[in-house]
């Protein structure tokens, strides 16, 4: 059995000589849930966007058991299904069903099986009556829904989200803890709100200045008071 | 400027609303181009597209008068056309008392006959935004052969236009906040004035080009590679077939009976 | 009064269907070729990048400032985006801006959409990228001579798209050829000065901030071929203008009436805007209006090169 997401002495500089990933090692398996924890500027989104080849830096990444290399990005890009910050940088099409429907349409699926992914992942996300609407209609908790429902209709492996409570009122905060408990796949968050990491993720990593400072449960870390003041964390 | 900020798009139980989104767009820019090709002085041309146009709107069920409500935008534009009644020779109708400038029949049926054709026109464009969401207007032109990377283009410029103008007006909220007037202070310099007004185009210009980056980050995270996706399919149905007939052959048989008589 | 001509989106029915479609095909001609340039130049960039730097310069166009009396200035845009994205792209971008412009809100009509797109989409971007390269290689690297630059290339993509919208209206026998070009003439020379500054100090914006996005506008594709295009699009938009007044126009009554009206309007002093617009040693009004728009534009242009010469100079006596 091989692990989900594998990756080794990760390194990574951006064009400017910003030097944002130093050596992280990373293993995740099939099914668990891990929080990514840290400070801005930690390396956090740098990390999440080598795992589906958008970036590509010194060391190892596999993912479902591909090398994250030119020939496997399709089917990576199938498997991995990574949730962005801003959802209207992920909704970029004109109605929702158009904007879910793209993965799946990109796949080269037939008409029938776009439409059946589509109602699905739209009634995963608890808005089954959506398709029809537009996107800058949308409320901030229903466009986050929409988004993950962008990337569930490609039926991935790998849900990987980048900040998914960010900017939600209390209510569509509550939403989307509740939605992200039911989904069944395996998930890497990126977080900075640590209840929601206490409520959700029996693991978690914390990543500092482009490195893994921590790797463990998450009650265990979270009790620690030295780690995460010298990290920049508050539970 | 037009910041109209809500959609054009009036959803009605109607026959119009139901029709083909193809036949739609080619249905408004055929009744433009009738109206283009009727000929200067035709009144009872001009007086039947009207009626058409009337007639298709209350058959959208928006009302007699809803494009004419808003086919005011034209009327500036008509100033450009103006000196056509003085300077079209012909038989004089009336001449200025200071300046003793001419205006002439000839010049007046011009003028008229431009005013009739830019506003049956306007209607056509208004009434076609009205019953066809602007998506399954972008969607016809693809039909409709617009090379397909330019229908994608506009519509993501639609998609995000809104949310541009959003930031833009927070900007110019965040400016005019600032924007005290100290007593006794003058004015700033309009130089200075522009230069401000600059930079906030060059920050929001970043801040585009930033998201248009993400934005194409989310598109590769989903598959894309630089292919759009085949166009979704839709059949063109009887009723959408009669209608473009009838229409075309209304308009063309009223353009040839304006055009011989 | 103005109002109309503050804006360049040309209405329906103010050109001849016949001349509308000449748009159109020309508008399609450059569209195909921008659209594949660009490809070229951006990849799987393009969608995205063009699409939301359309809405960008939509939304842009709402960033104003006074200018005198009522009017403010305020941006077309096209010279911005040919300068960062070089002027194919600036096409594209602008097409789909009056696209939507024209469909969604009827800013400009439809059939004639062919032509707006060449006038504030092609000519724009091009008359506009082709002053800024001048400029910049004539005046030098440094930061005064690229804004400078800047300010001509805005200033003059404005007046020359101006000038090509009045002769495609006169053409149509929409507008006397000597008026619409004084007038759009001369209120955008005005306007163009808003233009010239707001695109001066955003790209003054961008050299402190991202000075490589200006690099790669420099080498962008278009350079030979933009002079090529906007010669030839000038020849076949001269040869336009002065059509009504060489040929009898289709319909019969017209032409004669036409011509009449033209040469009338010439030998009256009727119009208070004719006499400053005149070149002494040149007849004909309408090339003289024509002429004396060319020496203003000359005229910024050289400013723009001195301006830039000046500064670098100063720079290199200072290390």
């Amino acid at each position: 059995m091989h692990h989900t997401i594998e990756v080794r002495g990760l390194s990574f500089a951006y064009p400017d000589g910003f030097q944002a990933l130093r050596g992280v090692d990373l293993h995740v398996s099939p099914g668990e849930k891990v929080a990514l924890v840290g400070p801005n500027g930690a390396g956090k989104s740098t990390l999440v966007l080598h795992l589906n080849g958008i970036l590509r830096g010194q060391g190892e990444v596999q993912v479902c058991g591909l090398p994250v290399e030119d020939k496997n990005l399709g089917r990576i890009r199938a498997s991995v299904g990574l949730v962005f910050q801003d959802p209207d940088d992920q909704l970029f099409s004109p109605s929702v069903r158009e904007d879910v429907a793209f993965g799946p349409i990109y796949m080269g699926l037939t008409e029938d099986e776009v439409g059946r992914r589509v109602q699905a992942a739209l009634a995963s996300v608890g808005m089954p009556e959506s398709a029809a609407r537009v996107p800058h209609h949308l409320s901030g908790g229903e466009k986050k829904r929409i988004a993950i429902a962008t990337v569930l209709a490609m039926e991935p492996e790998i849900l990987v989200l980048d900040e998914p409570t960010a900017g939600l009122d209390p209510r569509g905060r509550r939403g989307l803890i509740r939605l992200l408990a039911e989904l069944p796949q395996t998930m890497l968050v990126s977080t900075h709100d640590l209840r929601m990491v206490q409520e959700l993720f029996l693991r978690t990593v914390v990543l500092d200045q482009g490195q893994v400072v921590a790797d463990g449960p998450t009650a265990t870390l979270m009790a620690d008071a030295a780690l995460l003041a010298a990290h920049g964390l508050e539970a | 400027m037009h910041f109209d900020l809500t959609d054009q798009y009036r959803p009605r139980p109607s026959v119009v609303h139901h029709l083909d989104p193809r036949v739609k767009v080619v249905l408004a820019l055929g009744f433009i181009l009738a109206a283009g090709l009727t000929p200067i002085g035709a009144w009872s041309g001009f007086a039947a597209l009207l009626i058409l146009a009337l007639a298709a709107s209350l058959a959208s069920r928006l009302g007699l008068t809803f494009a004419l409500r808003r086919s005011y935008i034209a009327l500036p534009f008509v100033l450009v056309a103006l000196p056509l009644v003085f300077t079209i020779p012909g038989e004089i109708v009336y001449q200025t008392p200071l300046t003793g400038w001419t205006i002439t029949a000839q010049g007046l049926d011009r003028f008229l006959s431009l005013i009739l054709r830019s506003w049956i026109a306007i209607q056509a464009a208004i009434l076609l935004v009205a019953v066809a969401p602007f998506p399954d207007v972008v969607w016809a032109l693809g039909a409709l052969r617009v090379p397909r990377l330019l229908v994608a283009t506009i519509g993501f410029m639609y998609r995000y236009f809104f949310v541009l103008a959003d930031e833009t007006a927070r900007m110019l909220r965040a400016r005019t906040a600032r924007s005290a007037e100290a007593q006794g202070r003058r004015k700033p310099s309009l130089l200075w004035q522009g230069g401000v007004a600059g930079a906030m185009v060059g920050s929001l210009f970043l801040r585009a080009l930033e998201r248009s980056e993400r934005v194409h980050a989310a598109m590769l995270a989903r598959g894309y590679n630089g292919q759009m996706p085949s166009l979704a399919h839709r059949e063109m149905r009887r009723m959408d077939w009669l209608v473009l007939l009838a229409a075309l052959l209304l308009l063309v048989g009223r353009l040839a009976w304006a055009r011989l008589s | 009064m103005l109002a109309p001509l503050v804006r360049m989106h040309i209405p329906d029915g103010f050109l001849t269907p016949a001349i509308s479609v000449i748009g159109w095909a020309i508008a399609v001609v450059l569209i195909v070729v921008a659209l594949r340039r660009t490809r070229r130049q951006l990849d799987d960039r393009m969608v995205p990048m063009m699409g939301v730097l359309a809405a960008f310069l939509f939304a842009a166009q709402a960033i104003n400032f006074p200018v005198a009396a009522g009017t403010s200035g305020h941006l077309i845009g096209a010279a911005l985006a040919a300068i960062v994205m070089g002027p194919w792209a600036a096409t594209l971008i602008m097409t789909a801006v009056l696209a939507v412009q024209g469909l969604l809100f009827q800013d400009g009509g439809l059939v004639v959409m062919g032509w707006n797109i060449v006038n504030m989409g092609a000519i724009a971007a091009f008359s506009g990228y082709l002053a800024y390269t001048l400029a910049r290689r004539l005046g030098g690297e440094s930061r005064a001579a690229v804004m400078a630059a800047s300010f001509a290339a805005g200033w003059i993509s404005v007046v020359v798209a101006s000038l090509a919208t009045a002769i495609e209206l006169a053409a149509s026998l929409t507008s006397p050829l000597v008026l619409a070009v004084a007038a759009m003439g001369s209120v955008h020379a005005l306007i163009g000065v808003g233009e010239g500054v707001i695109t001066a100090a955003a790209v003054g914006l961008l050299l402190t901030t991202r000075p490589g996005l200006l690099q790669s506008g420099a080498t962008a594709p278009g350079g030979r071929t933009a002079t090529v295009i906007l010669v030839g699009l000038a020849a076949a938009l001269l040869v336009a203008a002065f059509s009504p007044l060489a040929s009898p126009s289709p319909d019969g009554l017209e032409a004669v009436a036409a011509s009449q009206g033209f040469l009338g309007l010439g030998r009256s002093a009727s119009y208070p805007i004719l006499p400053d617009y005149t070149v002494p040693f040149v007849s004909h009004p309408a090339l003289a209006t024509i002429a004396a728009v060319m020496v203003g534009t000359l005229v910024v242009f050289g400013g723009a090169v001195i301006i830039g010469r000046l500064a670098t100079r100063r720079k290199t006596a200072d290390l």
